[in-house]
């Protein structure tokens, strides 16, 4: 399979301060990779550079083999812990300025039938998500839950290449979290999304994922902890959700293996 | 109970609210009383009679030169003066705040400017205006928009550069370009602090229109407070006074009202 998004010899760092070093990845379209890692590894500054806040200090990304722009676009959905709906807009203008902004340069509003269909849409999106009923409502009158169903039907209703999730249950409570599970896989399954996630959260990670990418500091300089950076130390395929944990391929010595597996 | 949960309900809020300003009342009252007991003449705490009779006067004697009432000239005046002061101050903080809030080179080229006009006292810089502009309307109007838009522009702006950045992220990766997100991401945030910042400047704005109006006019409630202190009229001085007092509370609260109804999302869940 051919990959979707791929990293070559990407670094990031900081001034002296290496955060990420040769991070080698292929991600094929339809997966859904987990990220998880100590706080520190580097997980935020991963996702920050697939979704263009960030640039990459050497090495390239590409996305269906063409560089990214150096920049956030619509090709690239994502959900955050926290703040990723408009406060002052309501579930339905939230969902509809995605398609807004890309009809409408100038005004980015639309008017008469144009944002009639476009509202279905957005309603439709909605629905799916489980919001069907609160169209109406701004997300200070919802449930943490319900701004992340909201933030991912705003994410989905652009159609991303691929959907970034920055620990996008870890504020929620466990009951929601395993609700926001199964509405994440059927999404994954219905709009056969490419997903990556950044969690906290083992028990996520695997449950979720195809792929589970563990990144951390490959080696350590007690003097100068700050010289190493960290790349990906674990690849692990999960071939089956079904399987039991035998079916886990494990990779450990490096991430340009996924052919052998 | 401690005194940090002794929440109050509304009628005794107004009570306990009103029961200061009473007694300031009452206070002012019985000394003049006192000082009148002993002159009747006294003019230093007039009594509530005397204040009406002379802003009755006010109210109803058109002015000898321009014909009109003076009270009414005085207040149309002021109030035309604050009012252009403070719209044009307005509209510089929201078009100058958001391009440096959301623009980073903006920011950078005008960040310092404003900073450097900002930290100039306001009234220092009435010579120059005066001597630039004239005597006229233009010279008290410049003064106020000198004295309240740098402070207005500074808070709008920090307040629109500190939205959540993943706010602006999500909007980049919704398709929304940088004037997308000036006006439909930092727009409609910014205005329910530019209504609670008009708000905070209004005492400035009132500050800076008397202060014009003491020193160069011929018409105004500034200009007639310290016209009639040459006699000390303190039977006109006092009910300017508290005719200012009343017309800036007024303003405050339409201003609280307006953000209420405009922006329910920005008051808390209980819309």
């Amino acid at each position: 399979m051919s990959a979707l998004l791929s990293l070559c010899g990407v670094w990031v760092e900081y001034g002296d301060k290496v955060v990420l070093e040769k991070v080698d990845l292929d991600v094929e379209a339809g997966s859904f990779v987990s990220i998880v890692g100590p706080s520190g590894a580097g997980k935020s500054s991963f996702l920050r550079v697939i979704l263009g806040q960030e640039v990459p200090t050497r090495g390239s990304i590409l996305l269906d083999g063409v560089p990214l722009a150096p920049e956030c676009g619509p090709d690239r959905g994502v959900v955050f812990q926290r703040y990723s709906v408009f406060p002052h807009l309501t579930a339905l203008r939230n969902t509809v300025f995605g398609l807004e902004c890309e009809k409408a340069p100038l005004a980015a509003r639309l008017f008469g039938g144009a944002r009639r269909a476009a509202e279905e849409e957005a309603a439709a999106m909605l629905k799916a998500v489980g919001l069907g009923d609160s169209l109406h409502l701004y997300p200070a009158q919802m449930s943490g839950g319900m701004q992340q169903r909201l933030a991912i039907a705003q994410a989905l209703i652009k159609r991303p290449r691929i959907l970034l999730l920055d620990e996008p249950f870890g504020a929620l409570d466990p009951g929601i979290r395993a609700d926001m599970h199964a509405l994440i896989r059927q999404l994954w399954s219905d709009y056969a999304l490419t997903i990556i996630m950044v969690t906290h959260d083992i028990r996520e990670a695997f449950s979720l994922g195809t792929r589970v990418l563990a990144l951390d500091k490959r080696r350590h300089d007690r003097h100068a902890p700050h010289r190493f950076g960290a790349t990906a130390v674990y690849d692990l395929r999960l071939d089956r959700k079904e399987q039991s944990p035998l079916g886990i391929t494990v990779d450990n010595n490096g991430n340009k293996l996924e052919g052998a597996a | 109970m401690r005194w940090v949960n002794r929440h109050m309900r509304r009628q005794d809020r107004l009570f306990l609210g009103g029961l200061p300003i009473a007694l300031l009342l009452l206070l002012y009252l019985f000394m003049a009383m006192q000082r009148h007991s002993i002159n009747p003449a006294d003019k230093i705490l007039p009594l509530p009679a005397g204040m009406a009779q002379s802003l009755g006067a006010l109210m109803a004697q058109p002015d000898p030169l321009s014909g009109k009432l003076i009270f009414v000239a005085d207040t149309v005046a002021s109030l035309e003066r604050l009012g252009i002061g403070i719209g044009i101050s307005t509209l510089i903080a929201l078009f100058a705040g958001l391009a440096l809030g959301v623009l980073p080179p903006v920011r950078a080229t005008f960040g310092p400017l404003v900073t450097g006009i900002a930290v100039i006292p306001p009234i220092a810089l009435l010579p120059i205006l005066f001597i630039a502009l004239g005597l006229g309307e233009t010279a008290k109007i410049a003064l106020i928009v000198l004295g309240i838009a740098p402070a207005m522009l500074r808070d709008l702006a920090g307040h629109v550069a500190a939205l959540p950045r993943e706010q602006i992220i999500k909007a980049q990766t919704l398709g929304a370009g940088s004037w997308q997100i000036m006006i439909r991401v930092a727009l409609p945030q910014a205005m329910p602090r530019l209504l609670q910042v008009v708000r905070l400047s209004l005492g400035p704005a009132w500050v800076f229109l008397i202060s014009a109006e003491a020193i160069a006019s011929d018409v105004g409630l500034g200009y007639r407070i310290f016209l009639v202190r040459r006699y000390l009229a303190m039977d006109v001085i006092i009910p300017y006074v508290v005719w200012i007092a009343l017309l800036a509370i007024f303003m405050d609260a339409l201003l609280a009202l307006m953000s209420r109804r405009l922006f329910p999302w920005a008051h808390g869940a209980s819309h």
